[in-house]
């Protein structure tokens, strides 16, 4: 009787402490979530069309879409070449070396995220940082700025640590002993590392890849100082449509098209991770 | 450098601003109540806000936009709710449309009517047909700034922006209006055309273009030129007399084809919270002293002619950029606003721009 009575407390206790984040997640994720899907869906008049969804089909939108997707791919896969083997290294090192390094990774995430992105631009302008120290040593200018290869290194430079991160975790989490039998047991080190390690951090990797792909995705910052606003994704078309165009209605259908391919990307993310294990930290 | 630098200043002004809005608490304003001003960003000497609180015991909460397109929603959705704002001719045309502007009362503004041009006046009647609704701040032209150094020809066309020579040395204005503008003008078209063969024609110009554009940017244009990453940009004349002093190479010219004449003035909204505070607001500024100080900040050109009389140095109380002889010049426009479909049209062919 006693426990079941002290279980009701808990609950209560558990409830009341959930309040106040469950106050939080309906003002400013579900009110304004469904404030896009109120204007996505309908018009000026306030009318339900679907309209405003079907305009990603226009050659403007579903260009910048397949572009956004394209480039976000690309640094997606970037990261992951690069966070790998770091995950690895760090994974790899006594305790006191790995928190410095770690510590380091993510020094540069407390600075803001603007002021990093528009430090790069003064580095790669034609008469930045970069080209500066290239021209004193007579190498070739460095022209990428405005291209989609700034694009591409403005996202990988960004996001990088959202892939180092859960796959460190998944790495350090690796029991010893599964390694070593392996090993026992005949396998040399590429076998262990493409039969065990790797299919072990799988979790890891998906949850780093959703956290690249979607910011990614999404981007209009990066784009806009990087690319010289001349690169137009998808993020840069629903950002103009709220802040120069005004028209709500497609800027919010535009972004129910997103969060279609962000739940897509979500789903498999769930799928493969079942337990979390990837999640960060 | 100075690029971080400003973006550091405006966190820290907002830093400050959130600090010192939350120390308050319950009694928010001054003791003489608040005013709430919107304004274009670093579109004024800070300094005057200091003096004017000190002196009249009015709170300045003051927020900044970028680009009037981007102000208008938040004015029309009053989601918050502003007391003076100081957007352009057609955007003024446009709130005064949509009724979204208080009429003044003069009689609580005696510094405008005298202190401002008789032709400043004139040239509001536009957009504010009976000048009721506004006062002018700042005016100027929208021209080529091009670095000597780099340009070997005589520039007085808006023609040079498709020269291939300039290939990846070009930059535009990132703004719907001021882009077409140059594509419209270079086909001897008006700016406020809304004949759609017209601005077919400038958006396949603008099309054209693109591969030479190095990047479409707003205020960065002036610390791309100083920093010589650009040879040509689009440019309006307040910061051209900016960027000059910073780099002397820098030159700036109004194309024969005609421009852009604009005005910024100060407009009270409709439901302004603090209309009277709002009036002592634009009353201040437009005192010759603080015309002056804040002309000197922002090398925006004054329409405050008390203020132009009290400028110290010959060159620029008579500078050509800053003070242009309109005469001189044809086919010099001002912005209206076109209408909801006009604008529609207008952002689809932009769009189409962008993307291409």
């Amino acid at each position: 009787m006693k426990d079941n009575h002290q279980l009701k407390t808990n609950k209560l206790t558990g409830q009341l402490l959930s309040a106040p984040y469950l106050l939080w997640a309906v003002i400013f994720i579900l009110v304004p979530l469904g404030m896009v899907f109120y204007y996505g869906l309908t018009d000026k008049t306030g009318a339900f069309t679907v309209d405003n969804v079907v305009a990603i089909m226009s050659a403007e939108h579903a260009k910048a879409l397949w572009l956004s997707i394209g480039l976000s791919l690309v640094s997606t896969l970037i990261c992951f070449l690069l966070a790998y083997p770091l995950a690895m290294i760090l994974a790899n090192m006594n305790v006191n070396q790995h928190s410095f390094v770690v510590l380091i990774f993510i020094l540069p995430m407390w600075m803001n995220f603007l002021l990093r992105t528009l430090a790069w631009q003064t580095l790669l302008e034609k008469t930045g940082v970069i080209n500066n120290i290239l021209q004193f040593f007579h190498l070739p200018a460095l022209n990428i700025i405005n291209t989609p290869a700034a694009i591409i290194l403005g996202m990988v430079y960004n996001f990088l640590p959202f892939m180092v991160l859960p796959i460190y975790n998944s790495l350090v989490k690796i029991d010893p002993n599964v390694v070593n039998a392996a090993r026992d047991l005949g396998a040399n080190g590429i076998q262990t590392f493409f039969k065990i390690i790797f299919p072990l951090t799988i979790p890891g990797v998906i949850s780093g890849i959703t956290m690249v792909f979607v910011p990614a995705l999404t981007t209009f910052v990066i784009s806009k100082l990087l690319g010289g606003s001349k690169i137009l994704l998808i993020g840069n078309v629903i950002e103009e449509e709220f802040t120069q165009a005004g028209n709500w209605h497609l800027g919010s259908g535009l972004s129910i098209v997103l969060m279609i391919f962000i739940i897509f990307n979500m789903i498999i993310s769930a799928i493969f991770d079942k337990n979390g294990e990837g999640s960060m930290l | 450098m100075k690029k971080i630098l400003s973006m550091l200043s405006v966190a820290c002004v907002s830093a400050s601003l959130t600090f010192s809005l939350a120390g308050c608490g319950g009694s928010a304003s001054g003791e003489n109540g608040e005013v709430i001003v919107y304004n274009w960003g670093e579109y004024l000497d800070p300094e005057t806000l200091e003096i004017f609180e000190e002196e009249t015991g009015i709170k300045v909460i003051y927020d900044e936009f970028e680009t009037n397109e981007i102000m208008y929603p938040k004015v029309e959705a009053g989601a918050a709710e502003y007391d003076v704002i100081c957007p352009s001719d057609y955007m003024i045309q446009k709130l005064i449309d949509n009724d979204l502007l208080a009429e003044l009362n003069f009689d609580n503004i005696p510094n405008a009517k005298t202190n401002i041009g008789s032709q400043y006046w004139e040239q509001s009647k536009e957009f504010d047909p009976e000048n009721k609704y506004s006062v002018p701040y700042c005016w100027g032209t929208v021209g080529i700034l091009y670095n000597k150094t780099m340009v070997d020809e005589p520039v007085d066309s808006w023609s040079i922006l498709w020269n291939e020579k300039y290939a990846d040395n070009i930059l535009m204005q990132d703004s719907v209006r001021d882009a077409f503008m140059v594509g419209l003008k270079l086909n001897g078209y008006s700016m406020n055309s809304t004949d759609a063969a017209e601005l077919e024609t400038a958006k396949n110009s603008l099309i054209e273009q693109k591969p030479l554009v190095q990047a479409y940017v707003v205020d960065q244009v002036r610390d791309k030129m100083i920093g010589n990453e650009a040879a040509i940009g689009v440019i309006y004349s307040g910061e051209a007399i900016y960027t000059r002093r910073e780099n002397p190479d820098l030159e700036y010219v109004i194309p024969k084809e005609g421009t852009n004449v604009w005005i910024d003035s100060w407009v009270i909204t409709k439901n302004a919270p603090n209309k009277e505070n709002a009036e002592k607001f634009i009353n201040f500024m437009c005192r010759p002293e603080i015309a002056l100080m804040n002309f000197e900040f922002i090398t925006y050109s004054t329409p405050n002619d008390a203020a132009r009389e009290m400028i110290e140095e010959d060159d620029i109380r008579n500078s050509p950029i800053a003070f242009p002889d309109l005469s001189q010049y044809s086919n010099l426009e001002t912005f209206r606003y076109l209408g909801g479909d006009a604008d529609q049209l207008y952002n689809d062919l932009w769009k189409e721009v962008k993307s291409k």
